[in-house]
Formats: C-alpha cells, structure tokens, sequence
C-alpha cells in the first residue's frame, strides 16, 4: 500500500500543469527524433539536455524522460518507413516492419510497433515500481566497496555482450575514465591532466562535451556518409478505419509483446546492456516460439511486436539501476545521471530518501508518458513520413547549430566547443575502425565515481584488493564482472582452437 | 581500411603515452596514510590504453583482425569530400564564433548548407537564416541569460541589451 500512496503522490506531481505540458513535449520531441534516421534516444537527450536548464531540475529529468520514452516510440518509425533503423535500439524492426511496409502494410506495422511499445512499457514501468524501492533499500547498506563493484559490473558487461573487437572496447572504456580525471585531483586538489597548459582544461571535461561530440556531430558526420545514397520512403495510407481494423490484429500478438516486456525489462536493468541486445533477443525467441517461424523476415507482425515492446521496456529497465544504484543501464541513461548530478539530484539509494517527490514524479511521468507516446505517436504517424523525407541539408546544419550551442551552454566556455569538434570529428574516424563509443561515454560519467569509490576502499583496506572479494555483496558482484570479463576471452581462445584444428586436417 | 587501422592504433599509442607522462607529474604510488597517489588512477587506465593499442598493433602484424586484412578504402573520393565539407564547415562555424560572433554566423552556415549544399530557394534559406538567429537570441540571451560569443558584433547588440534588461 505504501507504494501505492508514494505513486499516487507522484501523479500528483506528475500532473502539474508544467510537468504535464512537458510531459506531452518531450514525448513529442522524442518521437520526431526517434523517428529520424540515425537519431535515437542517445542523440535527443544529449543534444536537448543543455537546453532544459530553462526548467527546474525535476521537470528537467521528466522531460529527459519523456523524451526518452518517445524516441523508444519514434525509432520503429523509420525502421519501417525506410527500412533504416531509426536508432540502433530498433534494428530488429526492421527484419519484418520493411517487408510490410513493402507490401503496403506500413500502417499495421506501424499501429503494431507502437501498441506493442506502449504495452512494453506499460509492463515495465509496473515491475519498476514494484522492484525500485526494495532495490535502492539494499542499495542503501552499499558501501564504497560495493559501488566500485558495480561500476566494473557496468563495463564488463559492455566487454561481455560487446563486439568482436575486445581491445577496442576496453580502449573506449580507458580513454573515457581518463577523461573524467582531467581537472583537479579529488583528493589532494592538486591540477591532473591540463595538456599543454590550457586553463580550459582545470574545470575538467564536462560529460556533455564528450557526449554531444559523440552522438551529435560524430553521429550527423556518419548520417551525412552513410544516406549519400537516395532513401525510398514507403507509402503509408492511415485512416481511423484501417487503424482500428490494425489494432484490433495487434491484439491477437499479446504473446510475443508479453514475452518482449519481460525480457527487454530485464536485459535493460543489466547495467550497460540495454535496448538493443534486448530488442534483438526478444525477436530471436519470439521467433523461436512461434507457430510459423519461417514468415519471420518476409513481414509477420509478431517480429514487429517483439523487439518493440522489448526496447520499450529496455529503456525504464535500465533507468532501475541509475536511480536506485546509481549506475546507468544504457548510454542514454548515462547521460541522464550526468544531467541529475549537474542539477544536484545524485542518483543512487539517498535519492529515494532525500528526495522522494522527485523520485516518485519521475515514476508516475513515465506512466503519463507512455500513455501520450501512444496517442501522439498514432495520431501524428503523417507527419512523421513528412519528416522522413526532410532534405538532410535543412536537417543537417539545424543538428549542428543545436550542438554548438547546447555545448557552450554549460561552461559558457568557447575551449569546450573546440573540444567537442574535436571529440566528434575524432569519434566518426574511429567509429569507422569499429571504435565502440558507448563505453567511452558511460566511463566520463562514472569516472569520478569510480575513482572515488576505489581510492576510499583502498584506503579502508591500506590498499589490498581483498576488500572487493571479503565482503559478500561486493565479492559476488565482482565475481560476476570477472566472468563477464573472462568469458570473450575464453570465446576468443574456443574459435582460435577450432581454427586451428580445421586448418590441420588434411584437405 | 588497412592502413587507417594501424595509423590508428599508432597514433592513440603515442596519445597513451602522453597521457601516462602527464598523469605521472603527480605521485602515481601509494602514499602512505593518503592511499593511492593522484596520478595513480589515470596512469594505469592510460597504461591499459597503451596495452589496447599494442593488442591491435599485433593483430594487425598477425591479420586476426577483420580490417588488417581489408583492401577497401577508408574513406572513398564521395566520403572524404562530405567528410570535409562536414567537419570544414564545423571548424569554420566556430572560428567564426570568436570573429563575428553566433549571431552573424549561424546565417552564413545556414545559407551554406541549404544554398548552395541544397539548393533550396533563396525564400525558404532566406527564412532559415533569419528566424534562427532571433529564436536563438530569445531563447539562450532572454530566456535562460546565457550570453553567447558576439566577437566583433557586440557592440551592434548594445541597444538591445538597453531594450530587454
């Protein structure tokens, strides 16, 4: 009942004029964003995130939030429209949303993806309230130890479920902790890192910088090369009529849009997992599960539903560990927590103590939000195809503008838009080498809580490493992140064994 | 690709390296009754950086590594000509900031792009270029009182600032 009583104080927040108002305008700008090709949730809050410092703090995160749900909403738009995923989140939507589109079933695909996604996160924003407070409750008894585990947890798991290239994950990672040590030493307060004595250098590397470099201009530079080609928009006819003959066929997809809930919800609380390895797992086992698994990849709705209820989920999925634990599910999330340390919002387990109304708000906007996002997402489905085929040169060098802009904001210092420009040229020449850029950003905003967290457990254990391992909570944690971590490696040495043993037999 | 991987590899090597030299000015070993020296954190993370690109260096010389063996090109003639005019257009942007300042220079990257990038009309570029810089002004200089770089403009923003504040 108490969790009951806090929600209902939470819709109370919610719902002020504000908040609501911008509830339905992060929503909104969430879902035209999504809806852009390339451009995902990552993308809008980075790039928005400067520009809410016109709001207070709480209203800020709502609106991040939104924003977040919408362009969960938005990405299945151009997965479906174009056949380009409109952020990576909804790469598996595209396996069968284009094949419908092409059969000009656009409209049922796109009715689909975003029922499904209101169900998603229907479903998760339920098990987030139900699973936040015990969880930021143990959260609560964590000490230093603890939080240094988990951090490893967060980048083993980007080792664990990351790409090929294991060195290039573990660079991104080390580079983006470095970054956040540039500045003053914590400790002794003594200058660290000013390269070539640039003063801009004393008041650190702001997340954002590192984060709009990468996802705002590294990202507009890797659109700009890979769309050189001509994108054919497909045709959408959408009537009321057609849409409630298509809802009432998505209703008969409740299997797989459950199972997608459940299993996006809890991918998307691994930290650093998130979105899309959970929307590609829920589409393999829906997959796996359905009655006619050949039609998957030729246009069946169930492979539309399934990863889209999944990334939904991901995304409050992932917001679980940042607000009770203080460490982000997702890129996205990441920057989010950048955003609430800024405003003084500390996420982790005090959060849900010191500032329950907040905490609470949050919960209930996502409730308001994914109700919106349905709405708003059916009801503007033209005007979305009208943005899908916005000539990149108006949409280009407005994304540039907001990105110069929002980064000056800040510090109001001219040293971090260089920095950026920097940062994002440097991000899209090292993307094309399959750089991961993800971990570099989780690691600028966790980097100084990381080092915080070892440096005090070192000084309780006079600088033996047994701390992490002794106690039960941070040994079992970082027992987990050593797997993690072991497992590519082991991966690594299985295929380079049967490798070997192939090119030895005769023949 | 080839080649762009090892220069690549070579280059954040020699960054890493920077980076161990410069997070050493500070005690990078345990003090005692402090722990862990100042430069002690960034110095290891920038020492596992150098042992990443010493990883990559060596795939590359064994080809285990999908682009050592690539003959594609890293970028071709079409890329590398938006690549420059992408990143070219940035550079100028901002050093313009410093010169003439926001407001003057989001008209001329707008008219770049959307003119003669685009080859949108002058009616819809003319729009573009003059909406922008006043919705920017009212809401970064009025609305949330961040003063952005004028350069040698400022003084022209004078009666202005006598009209709003």
């Amino acid at each position: 009942m108490d969790i009951f009583n806090l929600l209902m104080d939470g819709f109370a927040v919610a719902f002020l004029p504000l908040n609501l108002m911008l509830i339905v305008l992060g929503c909104t700008v969430g879902l035209f964003i999504g809806a852009m090709p390339g451009l995902g949730s990552v993308n809008g809050v980075a790039i928005v995130l400067p520009m809410t410092f016109l709001v207070p703090p709480a209203s800020a995160i709502i609106f991040l939030a939104a924003l977040y749900y919408g362009a969960m909403y938005g990405g299945a738009i151009s997965s479906i429209m174009l056949g380009i995923p409109g952020a990576s989140t909804a790469v598996a939507t595209v396996f069968d949303g284009r094949p419908m589109a092409m059969k000009g079933l656009a409209d049922k695909a796109l009715v689909g993806a975003a029922t499904a996604s209101f169900v998603g996160g229907t479903i998760s924003v339920v098990l987030f309230t139900l699973f936040a407070p015990p969880l930021a409750e143990v959260a609560l008894t964590f000490g230093a130890p603890e939080e240094f585990a988990l951090m490893l947890l967060a980048f083993a798991t980007f080792i664990g479920l990351g790409g090929d290239d294991i060195s290039k994950t573990f660079f991104s990672i080390f580079i983006g902790l470095v970054f956040s040590a540039v500045g003053l030493d914590i400790v002794s307060g003594q200058p660290r890192l000013i390269f070539m004595d640039i003063p801009g250098f004393f008041h650190g590397i702001n997340f954002l910088v590192l984060a709009i470099g990468i996802y705002g201009i590294g990202e507009m530079l890797w659109v700009m090369e890979t769309s050189q080609g001509k994108v054919m928009v497909s045709q959408a006819t959408v009537t009321v009529k057609r849409v409630m003959n298509s809802l009432r066929e998505v209703v008969h997809a409740y299997k797989p849009m459950v199972m997608g809930s459940f299993l996006g919800y809890f991918v998307g609380i691994l930290p650093a997992a998130g979105a899309t390895p959970g929307s590609l797992m829920a589409y393999g086992v829906a997959k796996s599960i359905a009655k006619d698994p050949d039609s998957f990849g030729t246009g069946n709705l169930e492979g539309v539903v399934a990863p889209e209820s999944a990334n939904n989920a991901a995304s409050t999925g992932s917001m679980l560990p940042m607000l009770t634990l203080g460490i982000p599910g997702s890129p996205t999330t990441a920057i989010l927590l950048g955003g609430m340390v800024i405003w003084g919002l500390e996420p982790g387990p005090m959060l849900f103590v010191n500032h329950k109304e907040f905490v609470w708000g949050l919960i209930a906007s996502l409730y308001a939000a994914n109700l919106f996002a349905l709405i708003l997402n059916i009801a503007f489905i033209p005007a979305f195809i009208w943005v899908l085929k916005l000539p990149f040169t108006i949409l280009a060098p407005i994304i540039f503008i907001l990105c110069m802009i929002g980064g000056y904001a800040p510090t109001q210092d001219m040293h971090d838009v260089w920095l950026m420009l920097i940062f994002g040229v440097m991000a899209y020449l090292m993307r094309k080498l399959d750089y991961p850029m993800a971990p570099a950003v989780l690691a600028i905003v966790l980097g100084p809580l990381a080092e915080a967290s070892l440096r005090q457990s070192l000084i309780i254990s006079h600088g033996s490493f047994d701390i992490f391992f002794t106690r039960w909570a941070s040994g079992t944690i970082a027992v987990i992140a050593i797997i993690l971590l072991v497992l590519p490696v082991l991966k690594m040495l299985k295929t380079r064994l049967i490798d070997n043993n192939v090119s030895k037999k005769p023949g | 690709m080839r080649w762009a991987e090892l220069v690549m590899a070579i280059v954040m090597a020699i960054f890493s390296l920077y980076l161990m030299v410069k997070s050493a000015e500070l005690p990078i070993g345990w003090i005692t009754g402090e722990g862990p020296g100042g430069g002690a954190f960034p110095f290891w993370l920038a020492a596992g950086m150098l042992a990443c690109c010493i990883w990559t260096i060596v795939s590359w010389f064994r080809k285990t590594n999908p682009f050592s063996r690539s003959d594609e090109p890293y970028m071709d003639k079409a890329t590398l000509k938006l690549f420059l005019i992408g990143a070219g257009s940035l550079t100028a942007m901002v050093g313009l900031f410093h010169i003439i300042g926001v407001y003057a220079t989001l008209p001329l990257f707008l008219i770049f792009y959307m003119r003669v990038l685009g080859g949108h009309s002058w009616t819809l570029t003319g729009a573009f270029a003059a909406i922008t810089p006043v919705v920017t002004f009212l809401f970064f200089e009025i609305t949330l009182n961040i003063t952005l770089p004028k350069g040698y403009s400022e003084p022209l923003f004078y009666p202005l600032y006598d009209f709003f504040y």
